[in-house]
């Protein structure tokens, strides 16, 4: 019989990471997590808008993504250690690499993303702009959960680890702050698909989040303490609020939903933040890196 | 992951047996994605040469640090600090991108016996006895150059790349400085450059070794603690040191790196360590990542299209 106890305290070389911190600035790219969700979010539900008559709904999800697009390329740019050289990110076509993947999938969604904002802002090209909101809204489904795939291959434990469970948590956590933005912006009249978009995206954040944290074992650590601990504590009042919000009070008040609205996309925002401070401490302290190998090759080892 | 020595079994040279049957084993999209055990040709090299590679037998490592010196001259790798950090001897601290060869020093408190060379009482100790020993460890760290390189699957540019000669090198007139390959390493090999912007990492001296020199760091080793050659061959001459120093009652070493069958598909600079690997600052385990990603790319999709057809669901369903 295996004992599942934790293995004994585990060396290191002077307390030193044995993975590298990752160089991203968490202002960019945790920024680009939460703005590339929330542009996704606001894309599938602009679409579902414009296919259902609801022209308030729709126009404002299309500029919401719209700025919240740009907001993601400029900060992904700026990201780079050598800005100037970012269409190189388009040399290759790479299925190892979700960077490369996304890189692509931004290509395509980026200008259907445009032009369905353009059609309706400027009132031309009806039907172009209804097939450019659907196009953007299928791949922005992607842009919203590929992000796992992004932080989840990598050598982090807090992000790797969780590799089943982050594609969920992400596009459940767009799917609450576009359908969250959209119960900001449109009158009552109009949100109620958004209002349930919002209420199931913020479930199965929470739910999948859960999940996440089971299956990291030890690593959950670095999502209950410290930075991460906080921002995670933080994101799961306002998801919460937000659905409680949607589920009740938002078919009447438009004060209600807007607030859940607005507490959901807050609440995202934090989920996002809180799994980079997550990644970053699991990545410092060697033990996260150590004592999960060393569990798992005494795992593999036969009785 | 097989019991059976690779090496020792007399298994074809550059095509480990334990590596095929594995491929075979996992998923077939999982071996299209990580290749055979043999890099170059998994990266589309109709002939190339035997694979090259590195031996570090940290057993005969003196802590000279000439590899360090030897690399930052032939590379022209930038100074990175000139520190004290309190780390033994390592005033170094670890591979980054102005540092492609680390001498790591650990000082241990050890008996004095065979079991634990290289050993002595430190002069000094009153009334030492065969109990109060000391030793250093010194290791010559270096990018493994893997089998399965997961930073050169994670590269979006296509910067990385595998040499004929099956190393991983960083192109840097295409590297973007994305940062990507950084914490994508298992064993925290690559770096940015402050300054300039882009990821560096050893070279496995590229240039030298295309035109049949070593490397700079082999080259200056005094001791030969650094071998370079062709990785078959360094692998039977590891398996073979192994055993002579278990027979001198060395049981602590072992080798690190060594076996196609482990999470990275063996390394191209591999090692003979006297402790564990974490007391070196090494994963006891390493995994390439790449291995995990088929699940995630398929749960990418079950995600996106759950929002699909959720927000489908919730327009059909509403009424206005």
């Amino acid at each position: 019989m295996k004992a599942r106890e934790r293995p004994r305290p585990a060396e290191s070389y002077y307390g030193k990471p044995i993975i590298k911190l990752p160089v991203w600035r968490e202002r960019d790219i945790a920024g680009y997590l939460f703005a590339g969700g929330l542009a996704a979010g606001s894309s599938v539900v602009a679409a579902g808008a414009e296919l259902t008559a609801r022209p308030h709904l729709a126009r404002a999800c299309k500029l919401c993504a719209s700025a919240a697009l740009g907001a993601s390329l400029a900060a992904l740019v700026h990201d780079l250690g050598r800005p100037a050289r970012f269409l190189n990110m388009l040399r290759v076509f790479k299925p190892t690499s979700p960077m490369n993947m996304g890189s692509w999938l931004l290509g395509v969604y980026g200008p259907l993303n445009a032009a369905a904002a353009a059609s309706d802002v400027l009132g031309v090209a009806p039907r172009t702009g209804r097939a450019a909101s659907v196009g953007a809204a299928l791949s922005g489904a992607g842009i919203a959960s590929y992000t796992a795939a992004l932080i989840a291959n990598t050598a982090v434990p807090a992000w790797h680890e969780g590799y089943r469970e982050l594609p969920f948590v992400f596009a459940g956590s767009a799917a609450a702050a576009g359908a969250g933005f959209g119960l900001l912006a449109a009158p009552l009249s109009e949100s109620e698909p958004a209002r349930r978009i919002a209420l199931a995206g913020a479930v199965v954040e929470l739910l999948c989040e859960g999940l996440l944290e089971r299956r990291l074992g030890m690593v959950a650590e670095t999502l209950h303490t410290g930075t991460a601990g906080r921002r995670m504590r933080a994101a799961r009042a306002l998801t919460a609020a937000g659905a409680l919000g949607a589920a009740t009070l938002a078919r009447r008040s438009r004060l209600v939903a807007a607030l859940s609205g607005a507490a959901l996309v807050a609440g995202s925002a934090f989920t996002r933040f809180a799994v980079f401070a997550a990644g970053v401490a699991s990545a410092e302290d060697p033990k996260y890196t150590v004592e999960p190998q060393r569990m798992r090759m005494r795992e593999a080892r036969p009785a | 992951m097989s019991d059976e020595h690779p090496l020792i079994g007399g298994s074809a040279p550059g095509a480990p047996a334990a590596s095929a049957d594995e491929g075979r084993a996992e998923g077939a999209l999982t071996n299209l994605l990580l290749g055979s055990g043999e890099p170059a040709a998994s990266a589309g090299y109709a002939q190339h040469p035997p694979r090259m590679g590195f031996f570090t037998d940290t057993s005969v490592c003196i802590g000279c640090k000439a590899c360090e010196v030897a690399c930052k001259e032939w590379n022209q790798v930038p100074e990175d600090g000139l520190n004290w950090t309190g780390h033994s001897h390592d005033n170094t601290g670890g591979l980054g991108a102005d540092t492609w060869r680390h001498v790591a020093f650990i000082e241990q408190r050890v008996p004095v016996d065979a079991a634990h060379p290289p050993n002595f009482v430190r002069g000094g100790d009153e009334g030492a006895g065969a109990e109060d020993g000391f030793r250093w460890l010194m290791s010559s760290d270096v990018c493994k150059h893997c089998t399965h390189a997961a930073c050169l699957d994670v590269c979006p540019t296509g910067a990385i790349f595998r040499t004929e000669l099956g190393t991983v090198v960083v192109q840097q007139d295409v590297c973007n400085g994305c940062g990507y390959c950084v914490p994508a390493c298992p064993y925290g090999v690559l770096g940015k450059r402050e300054g300039d912007g882009r990821i560096f990492k050893c070279t496995l001296c590229y240039d030298r070794i295309s035109v049949g020199e070593q490397p700079a760091c082999a080259k200056a080793c005094p001791t030969d603690s650094i071998q370079f050659g062709e990785l078959h061959e360094l692998r039977e001459r590891a398996a073979g040191r192994v055993q002579a120093l278990h027979a001198a009652g060395v049981v602590q070493a072992r080798l690190y790196g060594h076996d196609p069958g482990d999470g990275v598909g063996g390394d191209g600079a591999f090692f003979l360590l006297l402790d564990e690997p974490e007391v070196y600052g090494l994963p006891p385990d390493p995994q390439v990542t790449t291995r995990d990603l088929p699940t995630m790319w398929r749960n990418v999709a079950f995600a996106a299209s759950a929002l699909l057809a959720g927000a489908a669901a919730a327009f059909a369903g509403a009424r206005r």
